[in-house]
Formats: structure tokens, sequence, C-alpha cells
């Protein structure tokens, strides 16, 4: 279904993806993991184009959407949904305004419908009856829980998620991998979900790419990266740092 | 590159970013796809907000324009064709330019620090995954409602203008209210107002760009959006300026109104 080639990127002249490749099948659950700062969003924002590669491929059900226009990407993007680090809601709006924001654009629903379907995916993300709130009154996890929302009430074929748990206290962390899962499980999507919570990283995936220097370094299944003896993974699920990175 | 080399080099790929821009928002107009809900919003933010500030710049703008021709014309005995100078300027000159400098200082700042906001907290990304165009939804809305309003400001500052300049003169000033009006309505010719007018138009087409492409195209962070805001201003009210100059020469010689 997605399908990354050689793919390389600078900001400058400093390199952050060099030649990777991998590919995601339809329906799985994939989990990118690496140091903070080493290209894992910006690698997941070229999976729907918002960022330009400086060359490579990315194919999406083998239609390869680098040398599209943003017109073009338009069609292309409605078989996703992301939710971002920040949860990126839009401030001026309230949560149903937030939430129905593709359909008032769409305008093919009638407001009774629109307004049915975001009280339905608002108790899909277990927080009902928050309609009226704006974004400033709501906690950390419950805006990225409303971002969650606004990403799949149009049902997506694939979901993004960009460091979902970052910020959050352990419960709430736990609540929306939780959440995540439920998603995935209901409406049969493809997730990436891009993160350094390991404890996140292990339930979410069925399979976890572990970028490194610019690359694809490491890939597997949560047990097989789990249990690796490379002294690059194991460092990196075990959370130790160089003495140097210490000080 | 030498610092005068890199700033030519910038300056040149950001009039072409621009250029795009602009060129995607015509493009966009066309579609027929604009959300009339925040049109209306953009209209009542630039019309109606800008009110007070357009008023205030009109009416003192008036007033000064008139004492210091009425202060120079009696010095010949040219009384009475004080308001008929304050007319002529305010509808083709100061109207326009004046209105469009404060609408660039109030809108385009405005525009500038939403729309840099919404992208250092990649709203604007949000928006591209959710199958929005940013142009389609933040850029043609804000360019529409200011085409339509900055001309219908500019109406109203040359009105208050010459109300203003009229009060002063006559009223403060003692000159002859007859052949003021006379001389006023014999000297401004229809091209006047309707250069005015055109100016207008063009200087909102300017801010509305001006404030989107710094908005959209802001660096990182607070910083990045609190530069975004002034040279959005900046380069507003600079273009206005210097575009004014050649509109006077090109429409003038279109509505023979020198």
């Amino acid at each position: 279904m997605i399908e990354v080639r050689d793919l390389n990127k600078s900001f400058g002249p400093h390199q952050v993806l060099d030649g990777v490749s991998f590919s995601i099948d339809k329906g799985e659950s994939v989990v990118i993991i690496g140091r903070s700062g080493g290209g894992k969003s910006v690698l997941l924002k070229h999976l729907i184009a918002l960022l330009q590669p400086d060359s490579g491929q990315v194919l999406i059900e083998g239609e390869d959407i680098v040398p599209m226009n943003e017109r073009q990407l338009l069609r292309v993007r409605r078989k996703f949904g992301m939710l971002f680090q920040g949860a990126a809601l839009f401030d001026s709006m309230t949560v149903a305004e937030n939430v129905a924001f593709a359909f008032r654009r769409d305008r093919s629903l009638p407001e009774p419908e629109i307004a049915r379907k975001v009280a339905h995916v608002l108790e899909l993300v277990d927080l009902p009856g928050i309609e009226n709130k704006n974004p400033s009154e709501l906690s950390g996890g419950m805006r990225k829980r409303v971002g969650l929302a606004r990403a799949i009430v149009y049902q997506p074929e694939i979901i993004l998620y960009d460091e979902p748990t970052t910020g959050l206290d352990p419960i709430a962390s736990d609540s929306i991998d939780k959440l995540i899962l439920r998603v995935r499980d209901r409406l049969d999507v493809t997730s990436v979900v891009v993160t350094h919570d390991m404890r996140s990283a292990r339930r979410l995936g069925q399979r976890i790419l572990m970028l490194h220097n610019k690359k694809i370094y490491a890939t597997g299944t949560p047990d097989e990266i789990f249990e690796s003896q490379d002294p690059v993974v194991r460092q990196f699920v075990e959370g130790v740092s160089d003495l140097k990175e210490a000080i | 590159m030498s610092f005068w080399g890199k700033w030519i080099s910038e300056w040149l790929e950001g009039l072409g970013q621009l250029t795009l821009l602009t060129r995607e928002a015509i493009g966009s107009l066309f579609t027929f796809k604009v959300a009339w809900r925040d049109l209306l919003y953009q209209v009542y933010f630039i019309g109606v907000k800008s009110q007070s500030v357009v008023l205030i710049t009109g009416a003192f703008t008036g007033m000064v324009l008139g004492a210091q021709t009425y202060f120079q014309f009696h010095k010949v005995r040219m009384d009475t064709a004080t308001l008929a100078v304050v007319s002529v300027s305010m509808c083709s000159e100061l109207g326009p330019v004046l209105t469009g400098l404060m609408v660039a200082g109030r809108v385009g700042a405005a525009i500038a620090a939403e729309l840099g906001t919404m992208r250092v907290t990649e709203q604007i990304d949000a928006l591209r995954t959710l199958a929005t165009h940013p142009v389609d939804y933040l850029v043609v809305p804000r360019l529409l409602a200011l085409h339509a309003a900055l001309p219908l400001l500019t109406a109203e500052s040359i009105a208050v203008g010459i109300g203003a300049g009229y009060l002063v003169g006559v009223y403060l000033l003692g000159i002859d209210p007859t052949y003021s009006w006379y001389n006023m309505v014999k000297y401004t010719t229809p091209g006047d107002v309707i250069v005015g007018i055109v100016k207008a138009v063009i200087f909102g087409g300017i801010v509305a760009m001006i404030g989107c492409y710094k908005g959209l195209f802001c660096g990182e962070g607070a910083q990045g959006v609190g530069r975004a805001t002034t040279e959005a201003v900046v380069y507003s009210s600079i273009t206005i300026l210097i575009t004014n100059f050649f509109l006077t020469l090109v429409l003038g010689k279109i509505f023979h109104t020198f």
C-alpha cells in the first residue's frame, strides 16, 4: 500500500534521510522508532507529501506522489488521516467544527448527518458531549483525542501518528495507545506510528522500523527488535546514553 | 556569495514565490469554491473593524490639507479654490494611499500573524492533510475581502476627508461656502474618483497577497511570526507607495486627470 524507494532529504547542508527504502502492506501497523531529531517525523511527512524529498519515490497504492502538485495531492490525501504531535487543532474553531471540517468543505452531507458523525466519532475517542468546547479549554491528552477524531471521521484508509504520546503522562499515554489499537481494529486501517516511546512501540506495532544514521537500520517484529543483540538497537531499546551525551 | 549577492538572490526568490502564490490564488478564484462564511467574516474583520482607524485618518488628513492649502492660497487670494484641492487630492491620492497604508498596518499585520501562527503550530499542514488547499481556504477569502473592502473604506475616507476639509475651511477659516462648493464640483472630475477607487482595489490585492505570503512562508517559532508580521507591514507599505506613483501616471493617462 505504501512503498518508499531510496528517499533522500536534506535541510541546507544537514542531511536527514539517506536512501531510505521500505514498504508497508495494507492493514499493517508499523511503528518507526529512532532518536529525537533523527528524521522520523520528516519521514512520516513525506508519506503524505507534506514535505518534498530531494530524490526518491513515495508510492501510495502504486502511484508515485512525489511529482504531484498540491492540487493533484488533494485526491491522494483523502486516503489519509494524520494525528500531529501537538494535535494541530484549528484554534479559531470549536471541537465540533474541527472534527467536521472536511465534511463542511466537501458540502456533501446535510448538517444533521454531520452532527451525528461528529457525535459518533467523539464517542469513539471517549470524549462525548464536548462538541462546543474550544481547543484552548482541553488538556494535552484531550487535544490529541480530538485530533484523532478529526483524522478518522471520514474513514481514511491510512492513519499517520506523529509522536502520539509525547508530552503526556503515563496514564494518558496508555489511553492514547488503547485508542489507537481500537481505531485500528474497528476501522481496519493501515497505521504508521512515529514514536520514541518503546512501550507504545511494542504495543502498537506489528512491525518496527528503526531509523538510525539517516537510514532504516533495523526492521522486525516487536519481539525481534526487543530481543535483538545489535548494540545500537539494544542501546535504544534499553534507553542507555553514552557518557559524553549524559554530560 | 557577498552580502548583496545573497540579498538579491533571496529577494528574487521571495518575488518568485509571491508570484506563484498570486497565480495560484487567481486560479483558485475561477474554481468558484469560495467559502462564503469565511469571506463574510473577512469582510467584517477587514471592513467593519477598520472603520475607526480609516475615519480618523481621513478626517484629520482632510482637515490639515484644507488648512495648509488655505494658508498658501490666501496669499494669492484663491481662498475658494481650497476645497477643490482638498477634493482632488483626497480622491486620487491621499484617500487610497492613506487608507491602503492604514489597512496594511492593521489587516496586513493580522493576516501575517494569523497565518504565521497557523504555520508554526502545524495547522496549515493539518489543513493539507484534510484535503484542503491552503490557498483556497486561507488566501482567496482574504484576497476577495480586501478587494471588496478597501475601495469602500477609501470612498468613506474620501467623503469624510472632504467633509472635514469643508468644515475647517468654511467654519474655522471663513471661506465662502458657495464658491468653494462650486469650485470643488467644477475641478473634481469623475476620473479622479475612479482613479482613487481603482487604486484602492489594487492596494487591497497588495496587502492581501503580501500578508498571506509572509504568513504562509514565515520562519520557525515566535521570532519567525514576529518577523513575518513586521515584514508584511513594511513591504505592503513600500509596495503601495511605489505602485501608487506608476498608477498615477498610467491611470491619469487613461482617465485624463492631468
